[in-house]
């Protein structure tokens, strides 16, 4: 029986691509194209999966933020004073700390600022384990001491300082009617990004130099990990016995995560195009291969004299359409890895790509491969044995 | 001896599809160390003869015995084994890769037979070899002469032993001197037991065959024993 060796067929499929070297690597970039956007789409949201996890590892899951409503007359409601140190008598509450933001103040770099001028910050009162509850990081000088709080001192927020145009700690700026000095500099807050723009006095000098009352705006509460869902549900009564329908109550971290799912649906999205684009690539494959079919008449014809059956001619087109298919597959998956890595690199998340991702790729390449030889190869396979002839 | 021909056709006939009769009863026997011409002007049928002679298609009348088997019966496949185990095509193209040395351009000639690369190799040299052209092994046949090429297609043709040579214009691309060297080689083949069998339209070349059978309007005309154009 006529037989052909399985690396017979391999050599005779990288021959045959070497023939057109040019239309070989057009055909398989098309391909790389599509496994490409994939492989990137598919990185790109797993590192920041990755990221969010390691984000949520270390900023917990157990962060509850406790708002007081609008009430009936649309007037913002503020929660009592005692709201804090109520809060922190549930069992469960490991912290509790409270923020009252002062309405009537502003933060100026000086006193001729006009006063409208307020670059959008807020000026706020903090109890000082404000940034434990919320595990901020300091990210220039510090956090106010012990002693330091029952002086004019503030920190700011991440988008506080760049809007105040102030870098280093020991600058004055100029809050309500007299200076304050800049201690610290705080990191963007991942779970309370509503802090940002704030100017934060601490609640001791707040109420003795800027005259807060010591009413709450909100109130940040840590709480044992599995007991989140019944400490949120008697957080209202507990913060504010009087009005507790005027609470809400929030978990900051379910908001992350939220946005992520939303970034999922996108991702979803644009995974399709890639796949549109896949499909692209392998009708391009067809297409090369029929065109070789056409044009290697007289090949074949050789083939068939010298013995290969139908089978025979068909494998090989089919063997070299795969592997045109597959070497685009590879190199779309490292350009997607490429992609991926300098992606996470830009935006400071760990690279997450896992290998099942590659493998998917490669794999879907070869079926597409496959496919778009089918046509081709039983197309070439039928060509008559005759056509190697001269006298034809 | 009518046994002992490796090609035989009786009462051969080909009707194409729309009725067209490329070959009318025609027969005829290939025996070993044969030197055959087949002559005619195109259209004549010698081009549908070739064909069936080299199992490349079946007869619609008739018996075309290749090695004992009748095509008539014999499946697709079957016929591609016949041709790859039998017959030794040369091609007035050559049809030589021009992406593989010219060893492994001859060792091709047994890819089909499930012999492994290695050994093919090996064969394909010691053919090479035998028709002067050792010295070439490792060249592209772009690189070669048009009589070294097609001598490089006949060593491929010979790779497998086959029991015929069919050459199809062998001389069509070659000038006189090549054509001559080419033909020497075919009639040297021919003493040593291979039958050839050479398609031509050129009567000086088929006047220095031993044999020659003219086909006209799909019948063989009858030849006086030695022809002389």
């Amino acid at each position: 029986m006529s037989r052909l060796r399985t690396g017979d067929v391999a050599r005779l499929a990288a021959r045959g691509l070497r023939g057109h070297p040019v239309r070989f690597l057009l055909s398989a970039l098309g391909i790389a194209i599509g496994v490409a956007a994939m492989v990137a789409v598919t990185g790109i949201a797993q590192s920041s999966q990755a990221d969010l996890d390691q984000k949520l590892d270390r900023l917990g899951t157990n962060l509850l933020t406790v708002l007081p409503a609008e009430d009936l007359n649309g007037e913002q409601t503020r929660l009592p004073p005692t709201a804090a140190a109520m809060l922190r008598r549930i069992a469960p509450v490991t912290a509790a700390s409270a923020v009252g933001q002062l309405d009537d103040l502003g933060a100026y770099r000086s006193p001729y600022v006009p006063e409208g001028q307020t670059s959008s910050v807020v000026v706020a009162a903090v109890d000082t384990t404000l940034l434990a509850t919320v595990r901020g990081e300091v990210s220039r000088g510090h956090w106010f001491t012990p002693a330091g709080s029952r002086y004019p001192t503030v920190v700011l927020g991440a988008a506080a300082a760049r809007r105040l145009g102030i870098e280093t700690p020991g600058t004055r700026v100029w809050v309500g009617d007299q200076w304050a000095v800049v201690v610290g500099v705080l990191a963007p807050l991942d779970l309370a990004p509503e802090l940002d723009p704030a100017v934060m006095l601490p609640a001791g000098s707040a109420q003795q130099y800027f005259g807060s009352d010591g009413t709450a705006t909100s109130v940040y509460v840590r709480t044992d990990e599995d007991r989140v869902a019944a400490v949120s549900d008697v957080v209202p009564a507990t913060a504010a016995p009087e009005s507790p329908e005027l609470v809400s109550v929030s978990r900051p971290s379910s908001a992350l995560e939220a946005k992520l799912a939303a970034d999922d649906a996108l991702d979803q999205l644009l995974l399709g195009l890639a796949a549109v684009g896949l499909l692209v690539g392998g009708i391009g494959v067809s297409n090369t291969m029929i065109i070789a079919s056409i044009e290697r008449r007289s090949e074949i014809g050789l083939r068939r004299a010298l013995g290969a059956t139908r089978p025979h001619i068909a494998i090989q087109f089919l063997a070299e359409s795969l592997l045109m298919s597959v070497a685009g597959g590879v190199g779309g998956v490292v350009l997607g890895s490429l992609v991926t890595a300098y992606w996470s690199r830009a935006q400071g998340v760990p690279p997450a790509l896992p290998v099942w991702v590659g493998a998917l790729g490669i794999g879907l390449t070869a079926v597409v491969g496959s496919l778009a030889g089918l046509y081709p190869a039983v197309r070439a396979s039928r060509e008559s044995p005759v056509s190697a002839l001269a006298s034809l | 001896m009518t046994d002992a021909a490796v090609i035989e056709c009786t009462d051969v006939s080909r009707v194409y599809p729309g009725g067209v009769r490329a070959l009318d009863r025609v027969s005829l026997a290939v025996r070993p160390g044969d030197f055959l011409a087949v002559v005619g002007p195109s259209g004549s049928g010698k081009s549908t003869l070739l064909q069936l002679m080299g199992a490349l298609d079946r007869p619609t009348g008739g018996e075309v015995r290749v090695a004992g088997t009748e095509l008539g019966r014999l499946s697709d496949g079957a016929l591609s084994r016949l041709r790859g185990e039998t017959i030794g095509f040369v091609f007035q193209q050559f049809h030589l890769s021009p992406l593989m040395s010219v060893c492994d351009n001859v060792a091709e000639g047994l890819l089909y037979s499930g012999v492994r690369h290695r050994e093919r190799r090996l064969l394909a040299v010691d053919k090479l070899t035998r028709l002067g052209l050792g010295h070439r092994l490792r060249h592209r046949p772009d690189a070669l002469s048009g009589g070294e090429r097609q001598r490089v297609a006949i060593a491929r043709a010979l790779v497998g032993d086959p029991a015929v040579i069919l050459a199809d214009e062998p001389t069509g691309n070659l000038d006189t001197a090549n054509g001559d060297t080419v033909i020497e080689i075919l009639r040297g083949l021919a003493a040593g037991g291979t039958a050839v069998v050479v398609v031509t339209h050129d009567r000086e070349v088929a006047a220095g065959m031993d044999r020659v059978i003219e086909v006209r309007d799909g019948r063989i005309v009858d030849v006086p024993d030695r022809v002389t154009g």
